[in-house]
């Protein structure tokens, strides 16, 4: 067993040759074209002309963070309903819910877009009651909403998966100790659950924060996130390095983001043990 | 709260399905409307596959997703293999971070500096790189390997060390107990990481978009052009095959998934491995 064989040994250097190539490498590029001009030599102005779409991050920021919440709200209760059902039940709910989660983002957001549009099914519903024909897809109201449709299983999926794991006698227990519903919910499960929810915000927030195509469909244009920004600065060759430099920036923030995400779940974990 | 929470969860499904529901529908009205349904038809079915662009698209889908999952299945059952193998921690932590990087990171920036590096190999003069389908099979494969290593990884873990020590005794080479022991205990994993690659692959938009050529075209970057200006009915049509697609797949991938279940003894969690779109 001590003796290593030929495969043990190089089993692992084709992935390590494609990562360095193709993940590590990718990413100096774009901090090397983020801190160069068209001719490659060294500049900050790049990063010094990000200042001109401080208003286009903090939109982002608000659009993602608004669809957030929402999808917590929402997604919340939906776990906490489908771990309270027989087990064969949550099954199908549980791919019921995943089901959209494969189908392709640019076909959801389509969809939902000729749901929505000024000749689509739901302005017709409302000429038919009278409301008449309500502008919806190119408003705030529908960039928000596309994220939340897109994005809320992935809230929901791991609240899930957090709940499923907790322990019946942890509600028998409050209630012998005299926890009403409410309590338990904010005294019990809601503290639990806490690792879950983070994962949940990590994986709405993300992808709703670096979205081109739903603001680009029901925005009608007239939004521009991040997202749509670093797509145009990648669209012609002369502004690639700006496009490098907001790219560069935006990880940067989603990765602290995260880490302080984690960090909060890890303290969380230590709290678990106390209770 | 029982009857409650009943409605709720039929009010979220209902809402989360209803744009799908229409489209699907409405993909087969013969009328080109959105909100009259006149006659069930395949017209629009008819349509698409008179466009010669989008058999062409599907084409490229196909070949691109048998060819990167297939790759990303060899290079990530190795490197699984290696993985499970290592005694250091430390080169173990390493490995893992970097093979998360793909998942981690959102897919623009994934797309943004595939591009970045491909603009750059491309001035090279000894690398003849074009865009089109190599810089695809590149990047499907780097964002499918660490699925594959996600769920093969599980599997090495789990396996009875003994069985390979059994094997060597027994006068079989390392290379043989690779083949015969190990990767028959790992088949499983390795079929729905197999799986979890095409479907990604065939899925994928964002990262497409920074990496591919006019000349080699997808079906989601197929939808996209067509899309972007006015709504085309034979995309509808399109967009209703892709979901039944899926759903075809998804259960596939379920039923082995279930099948794994059924013959190994430790339970694993429920498959989550599901891409971040942006």
């Amino acid at each position: 067993m001590n003796k290593k064989s030929f495969l043990d040994s190089f089993s692992l250097v084709p992935h390590a040759v494609w990562s360095v190539l193709f993940i590590v490498a990718p990413l100096i590029f774009v901090v090397y074209f983020a801190f160069t001009d068209r001719n490659g030599n060294f500049t900050f102005s790049n990063i010094g002309a990000l200042s001109d779409y401080a208003h286009i991050f903090g939109l982002s920021v608000a659009f993602a963070l608004i669809a957030t919440v929402i999808c917590l709200l929402i997604g919340y209760p939906l776990a906490f309903f489908i771990s309270r059902l027989k087990p064969s039940k949550q099954k199908i709910l549980i791919l019921i819910l995943m089901l959209p989660m494969w189908i392709s983002l640019l076909i959801r957001t389509y969809s939902l877009m000729a749901l929505l549009d000024n000749g689509g099914l739901l302005n017709t519903l409302f000429e038919a009651i009278g409301i008449g024909p309500v502008k919806i897809v190119g408003t705030a109201g529908a960039v928000i909403l596309g994220m939340v449709y897109d994005f809320l299983p992935y809230m929901v999926l791991p609240i899930y998966t957090s709940m499923s794991k907790l322990d019946i006698r942890y509600f028998e227990a409050a209630e012998d100790l005299g926890c009403n519903g409410f309590k338990t919910m904010t005294k019990v499960v809601f503290p639990l659950t806490v690792p879950g929810i983070i994962s949940g915000i990590t994986m709405v927030f993300v992808p709703s924060i670096s979205t081109f195509y739903i603001s680009q469909k029901l925005g009608g244009g007239s939004f521009d996130l991040i997202g749509d920004t670093i797509e145009r600065h990648f669209q012609n060759q002369s502004t690639y390095n700006v496009g490098a430099a907001i790219s560069l920036v935006m990880m940067i923030l989603i990765l602290i983001s995260v880490a302080v995400m984690n960090k909060f779940a890890d303290d969380n974990k230590g709290g678990q043990l106390i209770v | 709260m029982k009857t409650l929470s009943r409605i709720y969860m039929v009010l979220v499904f209902a809402l989360l399905y209803a744009p799908i529901i229409v489209l699907v529908l409405f993909s087969f009205n013969e009328r080109g409307s959105l909100n009259q349904f006149t006659t069930f038809s395949f017209y629009w079915y008819a349509e698409l596959f008179r466009d010669a662009t989008a058999l062409g698209a599907l084409k490229n889908s196909l070949y691109l997703a048998i060819s990167s999952s297939v790759l990303a299945t060899v290079i990530g059952t190795l490197a699984a293999f290696g993985i499970n193998n290592l005694r250091s921690r430390y080169i173990k932590t390493v490995i893992r971070s970097v093979t998360n990087i793909p998942m981690m990171n959102p897919d623009i920036v994934t797309g943004v500096s595939m591009m970045l590096l491909f603009v750059f190999a491309s001035t090279m003069p000894f690398l003849p790189l074009k865009f089109g389908f190599v810089t695809m099979l590149i990047a499907h494969t780097t964002f499918n390997i660490p699925y594959v290593i996600l769920s093969v990884l599980p599997r090495f873990a789990q396996m009875d060390k003994h069985l390979t020590e059994a094997a060597l005794d027994l006068g079989c080479t390392p290379a043989g107990s690779f083949f015969r022991i190990e990767l028959p205990y790992v088949l499983p994993g390795v079929v729905s990481g197999l799986m979890l690659g095409f479907t990604l692959s065939l899925d994928d938009f964002v990262i497409s978009h920074f990496v591919s050529s006019p000349d080699f075209q997808t079906l989601p970057l197929y939808v996209y052009t067509q899309t972007a200006h006015k709504v085309k009915f034979s995309m509808y049509a399109l967009c209703a095959l892709m979901v039944f697609a899926i759903l075809i797949l998804l259960l596939l991938v379920n039923f082995a998934g279930s099948f794994n279940l059924g013959k190994s003894k430790v339970k694993r969690k429920p498959k989550t491995g599901v891409k971040e779109n942006g």
